[in-house]
């Protein structure tokens, strides 16, 4: 077995035994994603150099026994992360000569337990989209291929650079950000256990804001357990986010083999939507046998407010970013357009540096926040969303858990859903209710549609309880037993 | 609601961002694509409904009023697309 094909606890648990150092682990992986990296673009920037100086650190300290969770371990860094001294796009051409004094705290909490770097993986331009084809840098292939086709298939979004390349095995589990399904449905795209904790959870600090009150950073990883060890790297409070939660952080990895039973799972009658593929449904409906077969018990519920979701998202999250994006003006950082003033270079620094989809989205949240919309749209939305919430909070007094599909299909062809912004939009229907709601929420990967395309399940909790959701998507992950591989792989090309 | 192409060159000044004249037409298709498919939202009945502004389970935490950091200034500086001395420059905004 090649190094590039393990899990992160098998990996740990071969360092610790001394069979390889973090040095060769680190090289191994640096190989694969110069091999891989021309055809996949999984990466914004590597940093093949860093990673060897952290390893060979990583080494020192098994050595000398104080090894953390993550000592050692290679993963990649969606581009949305600040990185001190080493540049941070988010995938825009207005951050592109952006290099960050300081380090978002979910890294540095990373690198304090060990962790090596192998670079920045690509997204969606500022974490919008649902495909990876915003990127200001080009967009990723998803490492699957559908059988017989040589199609180019998009990896999911916005983590798509992430999950490509744990997908790929060129990174042994990454960070991604979850706004309305930027981990999950990626992660049911490539065939990856993928969860956005509770908002709150992790720190926002030093993350690129795309919509601050939906923003959760949360891992991919080729295992439920290796999600639950870099998800309790990842957590804690800080205080320099003022939505942090001040909690302690659980042992997530105890909780994966917990199993489920008598646990009460919520099957949500409004998840079954019209058009939705008759695969999705009948993986669905395994998975509640699964669920049935390991002690769990079954219960109807309804979420009558889900079909709201995404109007709702597409209301509050472009405002939120419209705000957020402001910052970019060409003055004390990025990317700068001269012009005749000092406002004709704000609008050509912003007209140059921004892609299609981000002035769609910075155009509308100006829109439904100007003089009198904000109480059409804005006011609104933020009441819908109250009634989400509340759906979810009458759910959870009846359920411990909520089974549901992650995506309404597996992974496109690039090209195909573009027509029209709303056609994208749709990916992110059974996602983006438990972003609005802020309850975390994760996808396993369940099972193979016809063409032979990984899709997953998702595992929606109450707040704080991402334990449970651990559980939950432990259990289907054993019944489940995915081991189907990627055509674009580290080693098999 | 439908938006006309002026209300789209005033949304884009709001939001400062040039826009050429091909660009406008496109807009208005697309912006007005996403307020026809949030138009839904008319549908529910809010009386009585709080709105909620956030993802947090809990009232915003203020910090103490303290300093927590300073003489940082090269740092902050050092991204700057122009600067003169310790300060950002820009284009002359006062004659």
């Amino acid at each position: 077995m090649s190094l590039t094909d393990l899990t992160i606890a098998e990996a740990a648990a071969g360092l610790a035994a001394k069979e390889f150092s973090a040095v060769e682990l680190a090289a191994a992986h640096n190989e694969a994603v110069a091999a891989l990296q021309p055809r996949l673009n999984a990466f914004i920037t590597m940093t093949p150099e860093l990673a060897l100086r952290q390893a060979a650190a990583a080494d020192a300290r098994l050595a000398a026994g104080q090894a953390g969770p993550l000592t050692g371990i290679p993963i990649a860094i969606k581009d949305l992360f600040c990185t001190a001294g080493v540049r941070t796009t988010a995938a825009s051409k207005i951050l592109e000569p952006f290099v960050p004094p300081y380090e978002s705290t979910v890294t540095a909490q990373l690198l304090a337990a060990g962790a090596v770097f192998l670079g920045k993986a690509n997204l969606d331009e500022f974490a919008m989209g649902s495909s990876n084809i915003t990127s200001g840098y080009g967009p990723v292939e998803n490492p699957w291929k559908r059988a017989g086709s040589d199609a180019k298939l998009v990896p999911g979004g916005s983590s798509g650079g992430s999950a490509a390349a744990v997908a790929a095995r060129i990174a042994m589990g990454a960070t991604g950000t979850d706004t309305g399904g930027s981990i999950r449905q990626p992660a049911s795209f490539t065939g990856l256990a993928g969860i956005k904790p509770t908002y709150g959870r992790c720190s926002r600090f030093g993350i690129v804001a795309f919509a601050s009150s939906l923003d959760q950073a949360g891992p991919l990883a080729r295992t439920v357990e290796d999600c639950a060890i870099l998800l309790g790297a990842m957590s804690g409070f800080d205080a320099r986010d003022s939505t942090s939660a001040e909690r302690p952080v659980p042992d997530f990895r105890a909780a994966v083999g917990r199993g489920v039973r008598g646990l009460r799972i919520g099957i949500p009658a409004e998840y079954r939507m019209d058009g939705m593929s008759g695969e999705i449904e009948t993986l669905w409906q395994q998975g509640v046998t699964w669920l049935r077969e390991q002690g769990a018990e079954i219960l109807d519920i309804s979420l009558p407010h889900t079909k709201y979701g995404l109007p709702v998202y597409y209301i509050v999250a472009p405002a939120e970013a419209s705000s957020n994006l402001a910052r970019y003006d060409g003055v004390r950082f990025g990317a700068r357009v001269e012009g005749e003033d000092l406002i004709d270079m704000y609008e050509r620094t912003r007209a140059a540096g921004f892609g299609a989809e981000v002035k769609r989205r910075i155009m509308i949240g100006t829109y439904v926040l100007s003089a009198g919309y904000y109480d059409a749209y804005y006011l609104k939305a933020q009441k819908i969303r109250a009634l989400i919430l509340r759906d979810f909070t009458e759910a959870f007094a009846k359920v411990d858990a909520i089974l549901a599909p992650t995506a309404p299909s597996a992974a496109f062809a690039m090209g195909e859903k573009m027509d029209d912004p709303v056609t994208m939009y749709l990916n992110d229907v059974f996602t983006v209710p438990a972003s609005l709601a802020g309850v975390p929420a994760m996808s396993v990967p369940a099972g193979l549609n016809a063409e032979g395309l990984p899709l997953g399940l998702q595992v929606i909790g109450r707040h704080f309880d991402e334990e449970t959701v651990f559980a939950v998507a432990g259990a289907l992950e054993r019944a489940a037993g995915f081991s189907a591989l990627p055509a674009l792989m580290a080693g098999a090309m | 609601m439908s938006l006309d192409t002026a209300t789209v060159r005033r949304i884009a000044k709001l939001a400062r961002i040039r826009l050429e004249d091909d660009e406008v037409t496109l807009l208005q298709t697309e912006l007005n694509g996403i307020l026809g498919y949030v138009e839904q939202l008319n549908e529910v009945d809010v009386t009585g409904v709080e709105p909620l502004s956030g993802g947090a389970q809990m009232a915003m935490r203020l910090r103490d009023d303290l300093l927590t950091d300073g003489d940082i200034a090269e740092a902050i500086l050092a991204n700057a697309p122009e600067r003169i001395g310790p300060f950002f420059a820009v284009p002359k905004v006062v004659e």
